[in-house]
């Protein structure tokens, strides 16, 4: 009892971290999946931690928002108008480049399908609101304003238009922890660009990402794009993720490369983010009318490439031209035949030379006309012509 | 035996008097509003600028209450209910910054006992030196308790923030004596 109460104060330092190693031990033999009860319980002890937390965390968010969306407006309304045009021709070039990518995409998809391959698109997107982050340098996670009410799931993937930011951990009614892709405990399939060579990104201690699974290899270079794999379930393949910024041998980790990634989002000032909710097999009925879009678009520039030009050899006059548009009878009197360039010197090979096959007998020989008729005066020499302009 | 009873008297009464006239409480709004701050504003400080989430506040805070109260027992609840409640807003598993606070709010209390930690260079020292202690101990924690291979500390790193919690904690420190109640 002596001991006790001599020894009150360091017993209760051991029972107490005791308590808490075992709280540890649990959640490591049971992670948070939502099926062991520890990890449950778990669990929804951070979800309430965080739907407490969460209201301070809108009203700074609304406030900081507010306060800087009131200046930066202010500023920004003023160029509003040309900036919008500016926004609108580029999106429409935007969607002119992505119907010509997806035809891309179509005819990967064909090869892919044929290999017995399913390609998934993105097929829906929730837009969230960064209102958090975590409470300890150790971890890199941040809090959405969306959660379960909003359909977010865990292991659901967050992107930024930039590039992948991470992937859902636990969601709450309201609010969802999302561990980006920085953090020590995230993991991410990705292919190299140009090289096709898949490794697993990883975050690292010091808040940066890394593959580290890849052995030295010569074609690895700094600057090389990489994307997602697609082949962890959680990313759609495709996606940025960034630009590769030093490659050099892992200490740790010998014979492995560590190849630092500069991501392509913004990692320390996400705003604003895309939660991945929903996949399918079929592009977008948009992407799709794009696509149509694109496609007969190309098609007729196909057309007009191999087809012979009608104008051709005349002055592009645009004056010209817009009389000629205005009345179809006009069109129809200007436009002329193309023929033949007239010879100085004509022999058996000029136009008109051959005699038309009516007058020819089979295994006679073809004497080439003594006087070949020139080719802008004659009318059978323009009779083939006419025939093909009329159909 | 009277002069001993006197002597022993006033060696008790010495050393009660130096413990518990120093001895400080706070009010019950006080011990629960500063602490959920300081986390609340762990959480929201990286928002404005990533560098600020160097700064440990809840440690700062964790530290201000150990060394006030100078009751091993009520630092090592302090610290064990911050660093859980961090723990929980910080996504990871629950029990590592608790257990690590807990030992820091348990050796600041012990050490408050003994030395005078009013002077702001005192509470600068133990700033930098429990800052320095939980890094290390969460470096145990991460790497030899749950096992985490991959983990790895960068001690400038932890230095520097050290250095800033030292910095942080001195202006926060003044700031917080206000709440002090002498009992």
């Amino acid at each position: 009892m002596e001991f006790v109460t001599r020894f009150k104060n360091a017993l209760f330092l051991v029972t107490v971290l005791l308590a808490q190693a075992i709280a540890l031990a649990m959640q490591v033999r049971g992670p948070a999946t939502g099926t062991e009860p520890t990890g449950e319980r778990v669990r929804l002890i951070r979800l309430w931690s965080i739907a407490a937390v969460s209201p301070f965390e809108r009203a700074a968010h609304a406030i900081s928002s507010g306060v800087r969306y009131t200046w930066f407006n202010y500023i920004d309304l003023r160029h509003a108008r040309q900036e919008n045009d500016a926004l609108k021709r580029q999106i429409a070039q935007m969607r002119l480049d992505e119907a010509a990518i997806a035809e891309d995409a179509l005819q990967d998809r064909r090869l892919q399908a044929m290999l017995q391959f399913r390609q998934r698109y993105v097929g829906s997107t929730v837009a969230a609101q960064v209102i958090g982050a975590s409470a300890s340098d150790q971890s890199h996670i941040l809090t959405l304003d969306k959660g379960s009410n909003d359909g977010l799931k865990p292991d659901m993937a967050v992107i930024s238009p930039d590039g992948i930011i991470g992937k859902i951990r636990e969601v709450g009614p309201t609010t969802s922890l999302v561990v980006e892709i920085n953090d020590q405990t995230s993991g991410a399939g990705v292919i190299l660009e140009s090289t096709r060579i898949r490794g697993i990104l990883r975050g690292t201690v010091a808040g940066r990402v890394q593959i580290g699974n890849l052995t030295a290899d010569s074609r690895i270079k700094p600057g090389e794009h990489v994307l997602t794999s697609g082949g962890d379930q959680v990313y759609p393949r495709g996606l940025p993720v960034g630009v590769i910024e030093k490659i050099e041998p892992d200490p740790d980790h010998q014979p492995y490369m560590a190849i630092s990634v500069k991501p392509a989002a913004d990692l320390n000032r996400v705003e604003e983010v895309l939660v991945i909710t929903g996949m399918q097999s079929e592009l977008s009925d948009q992407a799709q009318q794009d696509l149509l879009a694109a496609q007969a678009k190309r098609a007729s520039d196909m057309s007009a490439e191999k087809l012979p030009g009608i104008h051709d050899g005349q002055p592009q006059d645009g004056a010209a031209a817009a009389g000629s548009a205005g009345s179809p009878a006009a069109t129809q009197e200007s436009v002329k035949v193309p023929r033949p360039i007239p010879v100085i010197h004509p022999d058996r090979y000029s136009p008109g030379a051959t005699p038309p096959a009516s007058n020819l007998t089979p295994g006679g020989a073809s004497l080439p006309q003594q006087n070949p008729v020139p080719a802008d005066s004659g009318k059978s020499s323009s009779a083939a012509p006419a025939q093909q302009e009329t159909q | 035996m009277r002069e001993t009873l006197t002597l022993e008297s006033m060696v008790t009464r010495s050393y009660m008097s130096r413990r518990e006239a120093e001895q400080q409480s706070f009010h019950l709004l006080a011990t629960v509003l500063i602490p959920a701050v300081a986390i609340l504003l762990q959480v929201l400080l990286p928002r404005i600028s990533p560098r600020l989430a160097i700064v440990d506040l809840p440690l700062i805070v964790t530290l201000f209450f150990a060394v006030s109260r100078r009751s091993p027992i009520a630092g090592t609840i302090t610290g064990a209910a911050i660093g859980l409640l961090q723990d929980l807003l910080s996504g990871m598993p629950v029990g590592v910054n608790g257990m690590a606070k807990s030992v820091v709010g348990y050796a600041a209390a012990s050490l408050g006992s003994r030395i005078d930690v009013e002077n702001s260079a005192t509470r600068a020292v133990l700033t930098f030196g429990f800052s320095l202690m939980q890094s290390v101990l969460l470096y145990l924690i991460l790497r030899h308790l749950l096992e985490i291979h991959g983990f790895h500390v960068l001690w400038l790193h932890e230095l520097v923030r050290a250095v800033v919690n030292l910095l942080v904690g001195i202006p926060v420190y003044l700031l917080l004596d206000r709440w002090k109640r002498q009992e």
